[in-house]
């Protein structure tokens, strides 16, 4: 057999020889008879409307048998220009942007934004903030990794975990909604501070959620980790080395499964996290079966620092005491006259952040997540560049996919954990 | 400020122009003409360490005057340091910069975005295509300051051009040339693949990674 040659199938339609046997008659080609598979690579398209893409992700696959020779991937399906409007908004109008971006961990987005506002303006916030914003934190890592899980599961074959996962993400999701009031559009935060105290009752429901929640953790871990598909399925599959992981600019998860002991929260610590007593787990092989265990114990290790934050939890002012970025409360603005002053200037001409940058990262369920401003002295950036983590693991995906089977290209894109709407933004 | 520059100042003289510290975050402007050479050496000194690639970006400020930058964001891992480097690329002349996707995989897609929205263009990048807007994509630079907001084209013009669009051109040159379907493609990105303007997609055996 020569050189292979690649081409695209053709439409064939049905029909049948002279003996009347059915065979597929191409169309548009003359001659009869079943194009000769094994001489040529086949050009795949998988997506944008796939389900196992994990969003409008289009993958267009090169393969030759069963085997990918060749993956190269299209983006942009989601892109909405968040980083051109942030241009034209004040600081406090881009956190609904944050959203949107990352929205399985939307809390943690909006926890990054105010904090690079914060840095920038030179902002102080108070330790109440500061736990519940570790705790806001955790929880979205927790609903990320959790979707992570369960879509994982079903990509690879397993039902039940998704079933499992999800009604634990529920109750989570009900926490989140009982504190902002949105199952997505959270907004949770704003420069100096938050947009609103937890309510009644959270602390009690987040403290039942941590003890009912690793339980059901502990089944999905009976159910896979042991499980002799699973393994088969997930190791030695998709391996990033650690200098290949670097390399790439993985983070996150994918970064430690492949052996780097990278964690924002611990090498260049935010919210007070030095404080927290919690582990880091590193992966050894870089495989998706070491992405796998690296997800399910940063869930166990996220729900150590959800206790730690709860019972430190302080009492106290929660915003900034700064009437030039924080709104005075109604009743203040309505019947002082210097508040509604305060008031007015905040709405109608925003807050002045200083001339100069700043990039800051938060560690969120995908990766390092970083937020990049550039100011001009005026209320609304100049440039606002989020660093999207998803973006840089996805992009690894043809260097990981090569040579693997088909199915494995599955379990590897699953692997990586993206987020469409970040990764186009 | 990060006492890296110093050791750059050291290393590469007058190619490094200045050095400011903002946010506690050290910048600093180099030559834009030595941007590979001055990161190789940022990446492979020892003493440096810079392994990790953070980030890619552009910035173009309102002000018309000031050139575009170009940022990376570097860290060492193992020491634990960042260094923000800038190359300012004045807009009177080609916006240019060498590529420094044979230092860094990471710069693949980044510097890719970036030519899609500031329209730079990176020397030897191996793929350098749009990322984000199709291939086909005609109003230009969406981050450029002198792109409005909502777009070039009106609303109708394009629902003009979405109806009229050829969906042969959602594939890439490169995949069409996998392909071998050159024939009911548009003339002009028929003579562009044949002339091989655009870079290739690697051959799978050939991969290598720095």
């Amino acid at each position: 057999m020569g050189e292979k040659r690649t081409v695209e199938l053709d439409l064939a339609t049905t029909g049948a020889d002279a003996a009347g046997r059915p065979v597929r008659v191409p169309l548009g080609v003359s001659g009869t008879g079943e194009p000769d598979l094994a001489a040529e690579h086949m050009l795949l398209n998988v997506g944008p409307q796939h389900p196992a893409t994990h969003g409008v992700l289009r993958l267009v696959v090169e393969l030759d048998g069963e085997v990918v020779r060749r993956v190269v991937p299209h983006i942009g399906y989601l892109h909405s220009g968040f980083e051109k409007l942030g241009e034209y908004r004040f600081y406090n109008q881009i956190i609904p942007l944050t959203d949107r971006t990352d929205y399985l961990a939307p809390m943690a987005n909006n926890v990054g934004l105010a904090m690079a506002a914060e840095q920038l303006m030179g902002i102080e916030i108070t330790e109440r903030c500061k736990v519940l914003r570790v705790v806001a934190c955790e929880i979205s890592r927790i609903i990320s990794h959790l979707v992570w899980l369960g879509t994982t599961a079903i990509d690879i074959g397993a039902f039940t975990p998704f079933l499992w996962t999800f009604q634990e993400r529920e109750k989570a999701y009900n926490l989140q909604e009982a504190w902002t009031g949105a199952r997505l559009t959270t907004s949770l935060t704003r420069v100096g501070g938050m947009m609103a105290d937890v309510p009644d009752g959270f602390v009690e429901a987040l403290r039942t959620f941590c003890r009912e929640f690793p339980p059901v953790l502990d089944e999905v871990d009976r159910l896979l980790t042991r499980n002799a598909i699973w393994i088969s399925r997930t190791q030695g599959i998709g391996p990033m080395t650690s200098e290949e992981a670097v390399n790439y600019g993985l983070s996150g998860p994918m970064l430690r499964a492949s052996g780097v002991p990278y964690d924002v929260r611990k090498d260049r610590p935010y919210l007070d996290y030095e404080t927290y007593d919690f582990d880091v787990p590193v992966g050894e092989h870089g495989d998706v079966y070491d992405r796998y265990l690296v997800r399910m114990e940063e869930m166990r290790q996220s729900v150590r620092i959800i206790e730690q934050a709860l019972d430190r939890l302080p009492d106290g002012p929660l915003n900034a005491q700064d009437p030039r970025v924080i709104l005075p409360p109604k009743s203040a603005a309505m019947n002082d006259m210097e508040s509604m002053i305060f008031h007015f200037k905040q709405v109608m001409e925003g807050v002045r952040a200083p001339v100069g940058e700043v990039y800051f990262a938060i560690e969120n369920g995908k990766g390092e997540l970083g937020y990049y401003f550039v100011s001009d002295g005026t209320a609304k950036p100049v440039r606002w560049r989020i660093r999207p983590p998803s973006l840089l693991n996805i992009a690894a995906l043809p260097k990981m996919a090569e040579g693997h089977l088909f199915a494995d290209l599955i379990a590897i894109n699953a692997s990586v954990d993206i987020v469409m709407g970040e990764i186009d933004r | 400020m990060n006492p890296t520059v110093e050791s750059l100042r050291r290393a590469f003289g007058t190619k490094i122009e200045r050095a400011l510290v903002s946010c506690g975050q050290t910048v600093v402007y180099v030559d834009r003409v030595s941007v590979r050479e001055i990161l190789r050496w940022l990446k492979e000194t020892p003493e440096e360490d810079y392994d990790f690639l953070v980030d890619v970006t552009a910035v173009e400020y309102r002000d018309p005057e000031p050139p575009l930058e170009v940022v990376y964001q570097l860290r060492s891992l193992k020491r634990g340091a960042e260094l923000r480097v800038k190359a300012e690329l004045p807009k009177d002349r080609a916006l240019e910069v060498d590529s420094v996707v044979p230092l860094w995989r990471a710069a693949d897609w980044l510097e890719r975005e970036v030519y899609d929205m500031f329209g730079i263009t990176f020397r030897d990048h191996p793929d350098l295509r749009r990322l984000l807007m199709w291939e086909t994509y005609a109003e230009g630079y969406p981050l450029r300051k002198d792109f409005p907001l909502r777009g070039r084209f009106s609303r109708a013009e394009q629902v003009r051009q979405a109806l009229a669009a050829n969906p042969e051109a959602h594939y890439s040159l490169e995949e069409l040339s996998i392909a071998q379907r050159q024939y009911d493609l548009p003339s002009d990105m028929r003579e562009r693949l044949e002339r091989g303007e655009r870079g290739t997609v690697p051959e799978p055996g050939r991969r290598d990674d720095g």
